[in-house]
């Protein structure tokens, strides 16, 4: 035992203290956010300056008075005696950077109004500014059909149903869409983790066999002993890039709206225009979400994605080694030996991508008790709550799949690093794997 | 005592019997060669040895008790053919890690790094990685990590490839003191000068059994053809008589056989007689590397592939 553990903080401190580690742990989480802002900074950028609209009313929709969209920062100028050909020359000019054209017409079918401007308006302008216009439409249909906004107002419906889940703890609050992006992103992480850590496996077993340490090594300790350590100190990497990375995204999450403060405005006008068509704004959202995650099984969550965290980069990092012991010379041959390993893993998130939408399918319940897809179809599963049965078979089948891939793999190894010079094929692994 | 005995050890793969049936034996203290060509079965008996195989059948003895590969590793010192450490490690870092890996505590280990590289002329490397050394110096830390935990049993294969002859000789000198300091060592090769000058015994396998066992004196008694090297004043043009017959002439010396039944003393005489002065007289022993060769010659470069039926 004293053995593995060194070996468990050679792996470990060696990937730890390279600088790439520290470079991609604390980049990687820093570039997808920064990428993020960036991404929402640029599709809402132009709301953030108020912007100056001219508007030339024919149909005096407006009645010289504009109600604005509720989170709407421009302002509206009515122009006078201009027409739309006549002012498209002028605007710029006058410095307004949009005019908006409603001319004469039916009010039953309401057609040619349009917004001039001089390069495309974002899209969260134009919905504001369709909000605006739609509400005075609206206005009018109710003035011209003699119905009084009050009364409109306390007829018109917008409600959300809940979808209560009945167990025998009695009645759960369910939220499909917070349990949606919830699955979907538990699912794809553990996909992620098993790829990436499994592949970090794999060149670590290349790396001893093709230096030609592993005999030296395992004249020192079981070949099993060296596999294991080595899938052990490597697991502690990763969660060691985790752990600092839910640091760093609380710690972001904190110190970004100190640096822009502007950013959440935006991100909360992003959403608001994102979901212009339903009454309610971002406020409700984030109300529903924080709700939505209340509603979830957190705990059992947390514990299941640990879990199955730990089962399924443990079956699948053996696999891994399994697969760097056999190859003797270049990534080539590597990259054809995991073929059949990638297999059930992309098996396993296609099968995840459909567990979200329909978590009680029979292909979903399979998905999620076989171990070599459980790991990541579990997770798209779980924020539904599927039966406690099946979560308990599912872990036990992970277990003993995680016994015999790491038994049969374990004999795969023990011959794959002594064997040099020679490409073995997936019929040779099976001999070395069954062989007495 | 011996302190390694290897007896009817047997391990078949599927498609070749690699050692089959080898027993032999190893005093303390000795230096013992064990020869053979390229597949023989050298590289899986040494794994069986250190305990990365198990045998199929046969015993191990270390120091008259069986051998535990798990907890005897620590008396055990093994420089594969194969060798080689991690490139990007620190060189001091990985002799103590490997140390360690053998069952020494870190200080014990750091302290013993530090003895050798002096020894070695290697402190200022201590920093450096693997990737930046020349490759006889990492055969020389190689060497230094087998030996670092002090084992009762070092086995070394082909510990001289890529070493130039001053580092040859360092290291040459250093199995010597180990093995007066008591190690036994079991030392592979195909360099037959290498075990004439080193070796006090060997072992020569061929198609996974022993084909020659004894020290080397022995091994060349039993081989030798009754040559000797004759230096004579004045080489006369015919002889006639029974007790040799000329293999090779050269200016002053002739090459004889001597016939069986006779000895060395009768054809001193005859020459004494003949009135010839002898300058010299040598037994002509063959050398390891004929030996090898007269065993090994014949039997095709790399074995064949033959069924198993055990």
């Amino acid at each position: 035992m004293k053995k593995i553990g060194l070996v468990i903080q050679r792996e470990y401190l060696t990937r730890v203290k390279k600088k790439s580690f520290l470079l991609t742990t604390i980049l990687v989480p820093i570039v997808i956010i920064g990428f993020y802002a960036a991404i929402i900074a640029i599709s809402v950028s132009g709301t953030s300056t108020s912007q100056k609209i001219a508007v030339i009313d024919e149909d005096s929709l407006f009645n010289g008075k504009i109600d604005k969209a509720k989170d709407d920062l421009s302002s509206y100028t009515f122009v006078q005696n201009e027409t739309e050909q006549s002012f498209r020359n002028k605007y710029k000019s006058q410095n307004y950077t949009t005019f908006l054209y409603v001319p004469k017409f039916a009010i039953a079918n309401p057609s040619g109004i349009r917004i001039h401007s001089q390069s495309a308006i974002s899209l969260s302008e134009k919905i504001k500014i369709e909000e605006t216009v739609n509400k005075a439409i609206e206005a009018k249909r109710m003035f011209g059909s003699q119905i009084d906004p009050e009364k409109y107002k306390a007829i018109y419906s917008n409600i959300s149903i809940d979808n209560p889940i009945d167990s025998e703890n009695g009645e759960k609050k369910s939220v499909a869409g917070v349990a949606y992006g919830v699955s979907f992103a538990a699912g794809i992480l553990i996909y992620m983790i098993l790829l990436i850590y499994g592949m970090m496996v794999m060149r670590g077993v290349m790396e001893e066999k093709m230096n030609r340490i592993a005999e030296v090594i395992v004249s020192s300790i079981k070949p099993f002993q060296l596999m294991l350590g080595k899938i052990i100190g490597i697991g502690a990497v990763g969660l060691t890039q985790f752990s600092i990375w839910i640091i760093l995204v609380f710690v972001l999450q904190l110190v970004i709206p100190l640096i822009f403060p502007g950013l959440f405005h935006q991100m909360a006008a992003h959403g608001a225009a994102a979901q212009a068509a339903q009454q309610g704004g971002p406020q409700n959202m984030l109300a529903l979400v924080s709700e939505g995650i209340k509603s979830l099984p957190l705990g059992l969550m947390v514990f299941c994605f640990i879990f199955y965290f730990l089962g399924g980069y443990l079956i699948y990092a053996s696999l891994f080694a399994a697969v760097g012991s056999a190859v003797s010379e270049d990534q080539q041959e590597a990259q054809q030996l995991t073929f059949p390993i990638m297999m059930p893993i992309i098996l396993g998130f296609v099968i995840m991508t459909k567990a979200v939408n329909d978590p009680n399918s029979s292909l979903a319940i399979f998905g999620s008790l076989f171990p070599l897809t459980s790991p990541i179809v579990m997770m798209g599963r779980i924020a539904y709550s599927p039966p406690a049965w099946q979560i308990i078979l599912s872990m036990i089948f992970l277990i003993l799949g995680f016994l015999f891939f790491t038994w049969l793999t374990a004999k795969i190894y023990r011959t794959g690093i002594l064997m040099y010079g020679k490409k073995a094929s997936w019929k040779e692994m099976w001999k070395w794997a069954f062989k007495k | 005592m011996s302190l390694l005995e290897i007896k009817n050890l047997k391990k078949y793969f599927a498609t070749q019997k690699a050692v089959d049936d080898i027993s032999f034996s190893l005093e303390k203290g000795s230096i013992f060669g064990l020869l053979g060509p390229n597949g023989a079965g050298k590289t899986t008996l040494i794994r069986m040895i250190t305990g990365i195989f198990y045998p199929d059948e046969g015993e191990i003895l270390l120091d008259g008790k069986k051998f535990d590969p798990v907890n005897d590793v620590g008396q055990i010192g093994y420089m594969p053919e194969e060798r080689g450490l991690y490139k990007k490690m620190k060189i001091g870092e990985q002799a103590v890690y490997l140390a360690q890996l053998k069952g020494l505590s870190k200080s014990e280990a750091i302290e013993r790094v530090k003895h050798w590289f002096i020894k070695f002329e290697m402190q200022s490397w201590w920093n450096k990685k693997i990737e930046d050394l020349s490759k006889g110096m990492g055969q020389k830390l190689q060497f230094v990590t087998t030996v670092l935990h002090e084992p009762k049993l070092i086995i070394l294969d082909e510990p001289f490839s890529g070493l130039d002859p001053v580092n040859s000789n360092l290291i040459k000198d250093e199995i010597n003191n180990l093995s007066k300091r008591g190690a036994t060592i079991i030392f592979s090769t195909h360099r037959m000068e290498q075990v004439e000058e080193i070796c006090d015994h060997i072992v020569l396998v061929n198609k996974g059994k022993k084909i020659l066992d004894g020290s080397v004196a022995e091994v060349k008694q039993q081989f030798k053809e009754n040559l000797y090297n004759i230096g004579l004043d004045q080489i006369p043009s015919s002889f006639s008589q029974q007790f040799f017959e000329v293999i090779g002439k050269k200016e002053n010396s002739l090459v004889i056989k001597i016939n069986h039944g006779f000895r060395s003393n009768d054809v001193l005489q005859y020459f004494i007689q003949q009135n010839i002065n002898v300058a010299s007289f040598n037994e002509m022993l063959p050398s390891l590397n004929d030996i090898f060769i007269k065993l090994v010659e014949g039997t095709p470069l790399s074995r064949q592939f033959q069924s198993v039926t055990a």
